[in-house]
């Protein structure tokens, strides 16, 4: 297979099938050969989904994550968005605003639960508090660099086609500025579904990070656990690849690698 | 000269550099006529693109002012549109959507009828609903031209639009941009490092000096066109420029 030559439409599939279908095996052996008590095989896990959807609990976890996830998510975005845009509009707004973002930022959300905790208590809100914080500096500092490395030929030309500053950041700067923010989007839906797991473990008694959780505490079911954190990374993925369908359309797919 | 269309009176600029005031523009004096084609011509990096933005009313002058209609110019406007090298377009529009962005005062059906005309003009027909990705760079130049026109502006200042295009598109494009502007008899301030294109296309040449800029010499090009560019008359006018600016016939 060269790395040149467009992959044939079966091998798209075959070469990452067989990736998993390695990694399994290997999963199987290990635990055949270790002859472990405690991990379970991946036959177990199988068994672990059945029982799992068989249950009905596990519908109502996933839709509770996701729920957290969208308003958490959700509120960065109606909040991130106009103050990365300002941000960027305004240089020296951002100087002063920018080392106490870069301060907060590297904080992970999981250091914020106590906090979280006191100011909201054991519950949704402080799940999505959570998950809010862990969205919305990444979709800030994606804005903010989408604006202000807008080329300044874009800016010359539309206030030379008389444009005032409202027509100029909704069709000059937002557009100019929206793919790079799209990325900062994604990156963030991403550690939203990673921060969602962890605050369900503590915050709350619903959602996939408590299934996890209680999977282990109940009864040390660690079939139920690897099956749980298997759907959280298949959900993961659809959340991933759902998104990625924005990058293609067609008003920002210049942004984008893959032109034409 | 009856009023002129513009007028330059005493332009200096300079920037400041590690703390230190750079002329960039020295004492520069000028008058366009209405409909007039001047092309400003130079070496790289003598300023005559910062002339082309004071004009524009991008940058203000250290001294000195600009005048159109006899007004003093203190920014852009969309009655004189500044046209980029073919990276001006907007990507996330399409090739109606380029052109229709300055005619967002007018209504459903004239904005219609403007881009109409326009794809036509510069020849994008079957374009319409392209994105510039999709175009090549002459074509993306010619959106650009098309969308600077349908604001109807009676001044175009163009910052050496063809620079970045292949040999052949940039003689195409020459043309191309001699029939508009003998078709709509806009004032153009053309800005080039090019001295055939300057000849080829001018009425007036105006030859600044390395920075910082002065004008050294301006130069009428009396040919009518089409102008054969193998005529003696050509010929003369280009190796006079060539001798002005010192440049020897021999590399």
């Amino acid at each position: 297979m060269s790395s040149l030559a467009e992959p044939k439409k079966w091998e798209r599939f075959f070469w990452p099938l067989l990736a998993c279908a390695i990694f399994v095996s290997l999963w199987h052996y290990s635990v055949l050969w270790t002859a472990t008590k405690v991990f379970p095989s991946p036959r177990d896990v199988e068994k672990g989904i059945a029982e799992l959807i068989h249950k009905q609990v596990l519908w109502r976890d996933i839709i509770d994550s996701l729920r957290r996830v969208a308003f958490g998510f959700g509120a960065a975005v109606v909040a991130g968005i106009p103050l990365g845009l300002t941000l960027g509009w305004y240089p020296a707004a951002n100087q002063v605003v920018n080392p106490l973002l870069q301060i907060l930022r590297p904080i992970s959300p999981i250091a914020w639960i106590p906090v979280a905790i006191i100011l909201l208590g054991v519950g949704d809100h402080a799940a999505t508090f959570l998950i809010f914080l862990g969205a919305f500096f990444p979709i800030v500092v994606a804005s903010v660099d989408g604006v202000s490395n807008v080329p300044s030929m874009f800016r010359l030309a539309g206030r030379n086609f008389g444009l005032g500053p409202i027509r100029l950041l909704t069709r000059v700067i937002f557009p100019a500025a929206l793919p790079k923010m799209i990325v900062g989007l994604r990156i963030a839906l991403g550690i939203a579904w990673l921060v969602v797991v962890a605050a369900e473990m503590v915050a709350v008694d619903s959602g996939l990070g408590y299934l996890v959780i209680d999977s282990r505490n109940s009864g040390k079911r660690y079939d139920l656990v690897v099956a749980a954190m298997l759907i959280i990374g298949l959900i993961g993925l659809a959340l991933d690849l759902a998104f990625r369908r924005l990058e293609r359309l067609r008003s920002v797919r210049w942004g984008f690698r893959h032109e034409s | 000269m009856a009023s002129p269309k513009l007028q330059a009176e005493h332009i200096h600029t300079a920037f400041m550099r590690d703390g230190k005031s750079m002329p960039v523009l020295q004492d520069i004096n000028l008058e366009v006529a209405d409909g007039e084609f001047v092309c400003l011509l130079g070496p790289s990096g003598c300023g005559k693109s910062t002339l082309l933005s004071t004009m524009a009313g991008f940058l203000s002058p250290s001294s000195g002012e600009i005048k159109i209609d006899g007004q003093v110019v203190r920014g852009p406007d969309p009655r004189r549109i500044f046209v980029f090298q073919e990276r001006g377009v907007f990507p996330w529009l399409t090739v109606e959507g380029n052109i229709a962005f300055g005619l967002f005062r007018l209504d459903e059906a004239e904005r219609k009828k403007r881009v109409a005309h326009y794809v036509k003009m510069v020849g994008l027909e079957g374009f319409e609903k392209a994105y510039p990705a999709a175009l090549s760079g002459g074509m993306k130049q010619r959106l650009e031209v098309a969308r600077a026109l349908a604001v109807n502006p009676d001044m175009l200042f163009l910052d050496e639009p063809f620079g970045a295009l292949d040999s052949i598109t940039r003689l195409t494009m020459r043309g191309e941009l001699l029939r508009i502007w003998e078709a709509e008899r806009k004032t153009i301030i053309f800005v080039t490092h090019d001295i055939d294109e300057a000849v080829q296309l001018s009425d007036r040449v105006v030859l600044l000096s390395a920075r910082p800029a002065t004008i050294q010499q301006i130069v009428h090009i009396d040919i009518p066109h089409p102008r054969d560019i193998s005529s003696a008359r050509y010929l003369e006018l280009r190796d006079g420029i060539f001798k002005q600016i010192g440049l020897a016939h021999r590399l």
